[in-house]
């Protein structure tokens, strides 16, 4: 049993564990109190003093979210002095920010506009220079602007402490500072890697995706153009949330529907992608594991991944699978042995990815990423950028009948569905790979063990016999342990996987973006998590070899898993990439 | 390395050798020349000064004659400084030319240099420096050896009782003996806040954790103040040996100083007596034979004024960015490295081996009732004697302004003080009588500080001073929390307004609520006392506010925005020099007419004023 302390809350008495903040022990007695710069998890640095509250014996104010709940004390949340204070601060923040709240991409979801609501400002006070407007548009994957910055740090917490990069950070003193990378570069030339866990965690429009939409509508009304969409797993757990819907609901149908009321020629399922990822790690990995060629072997799906491991650890890079990311393949597929089937010219074809990622956006743009001088995917754009089409379509997507996915690779198993999650990809592989080395049928296909938060999941499978060891991470914090132990030779295991969002792809960095007050409340990630495992469960199919799919694919096209075609379009190389350009 | 008994040895010879130095009646042939190398005199060619001396003396082969450097003797605004002991004599503004008059008549011809004697208040030739009125009320315990000994010599230091307070106390008292004597002394931090050095010495023996450390705060940013400076440049081995002795109270074996690396002469000293005090084996393992072992590093400070904060300094010397951090908890409980650590003052250190060697009952008896011993001083501004003071507390403000200081120069009137720099308040003349100790300062809207104390005259406007001083805020803020990140600036902002003529009486309402919320809301005790200056020049000079509002006029004219200058015909005597003398060509007219200035040319420059010599602009 922890140690409970009791302490007084604005005349209640609460009792929580000991250790906890004074806002999280508020939270617990139903007393809520502003916040900005906290972001549980990530953020708790008293830095916005948003949260200030009276504590008896203390001079001044204190900052609830970091300040420790004690036995005996005596705490004060809702004064006339401490909300004419917060309001004062409120009003400073607003002062120096660019209220452009009508065009902003975060109107009606930011937690500045929330609380300026919510305190009832209506005009600024203390008017006076602004922060100055520095827009860095230059990767493809990420947007920052200064203008509307105010300087939470939130994301640079994220992008330090949780992910373990580092990219942006305070520069400069007083009113002069500002989030910046080194040397006030641009994040695509510094050691970003595109996970985009900054924008997830800006609470204002400073951090944003680079927006594909347009060029996507411009597709769509062309004549001459078949456009193709294909939707990654997650973004269904998550795609609702925009539209007001519960988290944790998938909404595939509603989905296939507004894709097809926009206008796409065709809808297909990232998932087919990832079953047919499924056969090709499979493979390889069994035949790695035979030849014990670079074991253990590392998954390769996440670009944001990659791209850390290019700039980090590019010894370790014989480790990664050489297998494309699912909707690369997939796009591979599209513009090859779909285009001749239909008799489409894959010049005319033009593949759209919707990603709950922003380096999605950055794999696109590589140059491994092409056959035959075609980009296998031409443009990806996120969970966000979708909704935002939705909405600029008039669809009313609450009330969408449910649709299905376009023949003929529309079909998709429930190992694929899990890619969206952490341990996702290790279940999926090992459900065939069981399979392709024992030859016999696996009765029980959820593998527990590689499921759930933990940062550093490590698992033994029983191979009929043969036993191999696996481990998963997720966040690029973990990413970094594994691969020190890999480096250090004191990996006992043989395959990893490895998400660079914590979380998986449900958290991506292009996925809907959950309020610090809603993240505190609840576990989005488990909802969101449990919706695809929901998908899993319910498939009749639950191993990607027995996606029929698979079967056409490979014996009219490919051959076999690992055969000379496969390799030309499903497989990729990587290269050592320098942290800084500058 | 050096046993105990060979440096007791050192402390009786070299304090034989030294004795005319302090003893004025000395019956000896010797003579030393003592030279001010201080940060200012330094700057005024007092090396030049020694060079010139040593070349003379052995040129003419003169025996029985000393040159010394020696740290500050105070009265800075004579300097550079020279005194002859043990006859005391004191040359004042000497240049390096006049050595040689000095050896000749001073030294070889036993006369006085009259020319270079010193004047006092009230213009009277003095002879020797304990004659002057600028010495008289003060009582040197901090800088007691600021002025006598060579800051570079370890043996000068041991020699007038260097190093026996650690003797003491490693022999002789036990860790809660030594503490026990500092609560009883009734020391308190001279950084400024005022918290008992015993209470925080015993918080952090009691501290759970192996490694421990002690920290000397040298980052000493007031503008305008430079005690701590002083005492580093002037007696270096008095903050070691008291370093030692805290870490000994509360067993750490580790010490950090930092120190701003604009203090070139303070860091230097500072390294030469670590370095000395490692020969003599008096800084290192197992020191005099005992169990206690203590190292010493010093950390350079890149000039951030808040990192005299003391958590902002500790992130600073673990290599992060200045930036404070939320207390509690306290250094005591989690400082460097999350480990108990102490930090005092530089000033609240040079006390110490004073206390241990004399005893909590002498310290106590100098002061007042709530603060114990005296206070260093920074004087400066608009008063004639310019220079570092230490007075006891609960001398008055008016005698350090006028007994000490000797008033304001130039028939000037006394408008107000400031003391505790940009965190501290204006003090006008209704309060000059106000006792010097923590609480009076506190009560009358000001504090003490760190010991920055400028006078102001009836030339200056209070509304530009309170708007210099948040500049400097703003400047020196670390951008951590929004209050004084953004807060600071909007005050600046408005005053600026004001001081151009643009402000309203509602900015002023403004001012003093965002004031407010600064200092109940801001991280640390740089935004938490940033807006002093604007409340307590708002408390007595809120007249000066309301006539730049409400009739665009700054009466002293140093708001260039609001100046008009015009030429009182009354006065005139149509000499022209402010014609001559107007970078613009804005003021035309002839000596039979007399002179106009066109106010659309003007750019209010002030030059004509002050080349008017019948005050007619």
């Amino acid at each position: 049993m922890p140690e409970m302390i009791k302490l007084t809350i604005d005349g209640k008495e609460v009792e929580v564990e000991k250790g906890v903040s004074v806002l999280t022990a508020a939270r617990k007695a139903n007393i809520d109190i502003p916040t900005l710069c906290f972001l549980k998890e990530i953020n708790a640095a008293g830095d916005c003093r948003m949260c200030i509250v009276e504590i008896e014996g203390r001079r001044g104010f204190s900052p609830s979210c970091i300040t420790k709940a004690e036995e005996g004390m005596i705490v004060r949340t809702n004064t006339p002095e401490i909300n004419e204070a917060r309001r004062v601060i409120l009003d400073l923040i607003l002062s120096t920010h660019n209220r452009d709240c009508l065009t902003c991409v975060r109107n009606g979801n930011c937690e500045l506009q929330t609380l300026a609501r919510q305190f009832g400002i209506q005009e600024i006070e203390y008017e006076g220079e602004k922060i100055a407007a520095n827009i860095d548009e230059v990767s493809p994957s990420i947007v920052r602007d200064t203008s509307k910055c105010i300087m939470c740090k939130r994301c640079v917490a994220a992008c330090k402490n949780v992910q373990n990069i580092g990219a942006i950070a305070v520069a400069g003193r007083g009113f002069e500072s500002r989030i910046a990378s080194t040397n006030d570069e641009s994040l695509n030339n510094v050691n970003c890697v595109f996970c985009g866990q900054c924008i997830e965690a800006c609470p204002v429009g400073a951090l944003k995706e680079k927006d594909d939409t347009k060029q996507v509508w411009r597709k769509i009304n062309d004549k001459d153009t078949t456009v193709i969409v294909q939707v990654a797993p997650a973004v269904r757990a998550a795609l609702g949330e925009e539209f007001g819907i519960k988290i944790g609901t998938a909404v595939t149908g509603k989905m296939v529907a507004a894709l097809k009321k926009i206008g796409f020629d065709k809808v297909f399922d990232t998932n087919t992608g990832a079953d047919l990822t499924i056969m090709e790690e499979a493979n390889e990995f069994v035949e790695r594991l035979t030849k014990n060629d670079n074991i253990p072997m590392i998954t390769s799906c996440s670009p944001g991944w990659i791209r850390f491991i290019e700039m980090n650890y590019p010894e370790l890079l014989p480790h990664l699978s050489t297998c494309k990311s699912p909707h690369e393949m997939f796009g591979a597929i599209l513009k090859s042995y779909y285009a001749e089937k239909v008799g489409i010219d894959p010049k005319k074809m033009y593949v759209v990815s919707v990603m709950p990622c922003v380096a999605k956006k950055f794999e696109r743009s590589r140059e491994e990423m092409k056959n035959d001088d075609l980009d296998n995917v031409d443009c990806v754009i996120t969970t966000r950028e979708l909704a935002r089409m939705i909405k600029q379509a008039n669809i009313d997507f609450v009330n969408l009948e449910d649709d299905v996915f376009d023949d003929p690779m529309g079909e998709a198993t429930g190992a694929a569905a899990i890619f969206g999650t952490t341990g996702g990809v290790m279940e999926a592989a090992l459900r065939t790979a069981y399979e392709k080395v024992t030859g016999k049928e696996l009765k029980s296909v959820d593998f527990e063990d590689v499921r759930g938060n933990k940062g550093i999941k490590k698992a033994t499978i029983d191979l009929d016999g043969k036993e191999i060891k696996v481990a998963v991470a997720h966040g690029l914090g973990n990413a970094r342990k594994v691969l020190e132990e890999i480096k250090a030779g004191k990996a006992d295991y043989q395959f990893v996987e490895i998400m660079a969002c914590p979380g998986g792809c449900v958290m991506g960095g292009g996925q809907p973006i959950v309020s610090s007050k809603t993240r505190s409340n609840v576990d989005v990630r488990a909802l969101r998590a449990k919706a695809l495992y929901n998908i899993d469960e319910d498939s009749k199919l639950r191993k990607s070899h027995e996606n029929p799919v698979m079967e056409k694919l490979y014996s009219e096209f490919l051959e076999k898993p690992g055969s000379h075609k496969a390799h030309e379009l499903l497989h990729t190389t990587y290269h050592k990439r320098e942290k800084y350009n500058i | 390395m050096k046993t105990l008994e060979e440096i007791q040895k050192i402390r009786e010879e070299k304090r034989k050798e030294l004795d005319l130095r302090v003893n004025l009646q000395a019956n000896t042939v010797e003579k030393h020349i003592l030279v001010c190398r201080g940060t200012g005199c330094t700057s005024s060619k007092s090396p030049k000064i020694i060079e010139n001396f040593k070349k003379i003396i052995e040129e003419k082969g003169i025996k029985n004659v000393r040159v010394i450097q020696t740290g500050c003797f105070g009265l800075c605004a004579k300097g550079p400084i020279v005194i002859i002991r043990p006859e005391d004599t004191f040359y004042a503004m000497v240049k390096p030319e006049d050595c040689e008059e000095i050896i000749n008549t001073h030294i070889i011809e036993g006369k006085l240099v009259e020319r270079l004697l010193c004047k006092d208040i009230d213009n009277s030739v003095v002879k020797r420096l304990d004659e002057l009125t600028f010495y008289k009320k003060q009582k040197r315990i901090a800088l007691k050896n600021c002025g006598i000994i060579d800051p570079e010599n370890i043996d000068e230091y041991i020699a007038f009782d260097g190093y026996k307070a650690l003797e003491k106390v490693l022999f002789n008292m036990s860790q809660d003996d030594v503490i026990n004597e500092v609560t009883e002394s009734g020391l308190r931090g001279r950084g400024g806040a005022g918290f008992p050095t015993g209470k925080k010495w015993f918080f952090t023996k009691i501290a759970a954790g192996e490694q421990k450390y002690v920290v000397c705060n040298a980052d000493e940013g007031d503008p305008g103040a430079f005690m701590d400076r002083s005492i580093l440049e002037g007696d270096p081995h008095c903050i070691i040996e008291a370093m030692m002795i805290a870490g000994y109270a509360i067993g750490a074996d580790k010490g950090y100083i930092y120190v701003r690396a604009e203090y070139p002469i303070a860091v230097h000293r500072f390294q030469t007596a670590i370095n000395q005090a490692k020969e003599y084996g008096i800084l290192g393992k197992n020191i005099f034979g005992t169990e206690f072992s203590f190292d010493l590093e010093i950390r350079l400070g890149a000039g951030a004024f808040v990192c005299g904060e003391e958590t902002a300094l500790l992130e600073s010397i673990e290599g992060r960015a200045g930036r404070p951090r939320l207390k509690p908890p306290f250094p005591a409980n989690a400082g460097l490295w999350q480990k108990p650590t102490l930090i005092n003052n530089v000033e609240t250190y040079a006390n110490i081996t004073k206390i241990i060697l004399n005893g909590a009952e002498w310290y106590k008896s100098i002061g007042t009732e709530t603060s114990k011993g005296t206070k260093v001083f920074a004087l400066g501004g608009n008063v004639v004697n310019v220079g570092l003071v230490e007075v006891p507390m609960g001398t008055t403000l008016r005698e350090i302004v006028f007994d000490i200081g000797g008033g304001i120069p130039g028939g000037h009137k006394f408008k107000a003080a400031q003391t505790g720099g940009p965190s501290g308040g204006c003090i006008p003349e209704e309060n000059l009588d106000t006792p010097i100790d923590y609480e009076s300062l506190g009560a009358i809207g000001s504090m003490m500080g760190s010991g920055g104390l400028i006078v102001m005259d009836d030339t200056k406007c209070m509304v530009n001073l309170a708007k210099f001083y948040l500049g400097f805020t703003v400047d020196e803020s670390c951008g951590k929390c929004n209050p004084c990140r953004i807060g600071t600036k909007r005050m600046l902002e408005i005053l600026e307004r004001i001081t151009e003529g643009k402000g309203t009486l509602e900015d002023i309402d403004k001012l003093e609520k965002l004031a407010h919320t600064i200092k109940t809301a801001s991280v640390c005790g740089l935004g938490q006392t940033a807006p002093n200056p604007v409340l307590s020049t708002l408390k007595y000079f809120r007249n000066e506010y309301i006539e730049h509002v409400d009739q665009q006029k700054c009466s002293t004219n140093e708001c260039k925005a609001l100046a008009k200058l015009e030429i009182n015909s009354e006065k005139c005597k149509k000499c022209g020099l402010c014609a001559r003398n107007c970078p613009v060509n804005a003021i035309t007219g002839d000596r039979e007419n007399g002179y106009k200035i066109d106010t659309e040319k003007c750019i209010k420059c002030g030059a004509c004023q002050r080349n008017c010599h019948f005050s007619a602009i």
